[in-house]
């Protein structure tokens, strides 16, 4: 398994992946930074990505399309906001064109690499965009408002009887 | 898959639920109905900024509201509730994909196994 846990918080709008694998973090860093070994995990077997721009750098573009099985194409994009090199990358990740985004939710990636037990531990980060007003209420100091709305958002799930 | 996650009424969900007064509304509909004046007696503001929040809940398909006499009763969307929940579920299956396949073209270049 190289996955080794995956956190979902429904209130913060977040889901966070921790994975581990036997390579040193260079070669994992390739992954993201060479498009031709990019496209070979991103999309399914089913719509292989295809990388078009490949700009990682602060302030670069990215975009991609996939090819579904009838050849119909779904297009993606990435706004770069950081990269650090071979430790750090974070970008806005959306569909459509980057000229013509679709109307459809915007998530914010971070990719984390660190060295780990002679291999290499990533972390991805990835936050619906609209949790950005959340983040906004913290730096305003509402810090304890809004970890006991989280623990209500959880009873609220937890509470929610089946099939209602 | 991809395209399933993408669904345009995820935003306004999520923009409803990104509030404490919001998700409190949620909550205590849930429990049982309540008109928008007896909920607007939980919250330090006027039954007009309540009334507002209750429109974004409703248009996000989180809430419903109902006539009763003079007053609108408001009640909890409990399947809007767990999209929330599902939307993050299958990121997290499109993730768990997307990681095998990463492992699977790192043990390619190097000749190391996954873990």
């Amino acid at each position: 398994m190289t996955v080794t846990s995956v956190e979902k918080d429904p209130a913060a709008l977040t889901m966070t992946l921790h994975a581990a694998f036997d390579a040193p973090i260079t070669s994992v860093w390739q992954l993201w930074a060479d498009p031709r070994r990019l496209e070979r995990w991103w999309g399914p077997p089913s719509h292989p990505a295809t990388f078009v721009e490949h700009d990682l750098r602060d302030g670069g573009r990215v975009t991609y399309f996939m090819t579904g099985p009838e050849g119909e194409q779904y297009h993606g994009w990435w706004e770069v906001l950081d990269v650090e090199e071979p430790r750090r990358i974070e970008v806005r990740d959306g569909f459509g064109h980057p000229d013509a985004p679709a109307d459809m939710p915007v998530t914010t990636m971070r990719v984390t690499l660190d060295e780990a037990g002679g291999g290499t531990r990533m972390t991805i980060v990835s936050t619906f965009a609209s949790a950005e007003a959340m983040e906004q209420l913290v730096a305003m100091g509402m810090e304890e408002g809004i970890v006991a709305a989280m623990g209500q958002m959880d009873d609220i799930l937890a509470e929610a009887p089946a099939g209602s | 898959m991809v395209v399933g996650l993408a669904e345009p009424q995820a935003d306004r969900l999520f923009h409803a639920l990104a509030d404490g007064t919001r998700r409190d509304i949620v909550r205590r509909t849930m429990a049982a109905p309540s008109s928008v004046s007896a909920l607007a007696r939980h919250y330090p503001m006027s039954i007009t900024a309540v009334q507002k929040h209750v429109a974004v809940l409703e248009s996000a398909g989180l809430v419903t509201k109902r006539r009763q006499g003079r007053e609108q009763l408001v009640s909890a969307e409990v399947e809007a509730l767990r999209r929330a929940s599902e939307l993050l579920d299958r990121m997290e299956e499109l993730w768990r994909d997307r990681i095998d396949r990463f492992g699977e073209v790192l043990a390619d270049d190097d000749g190391g196994a996954p873990r």
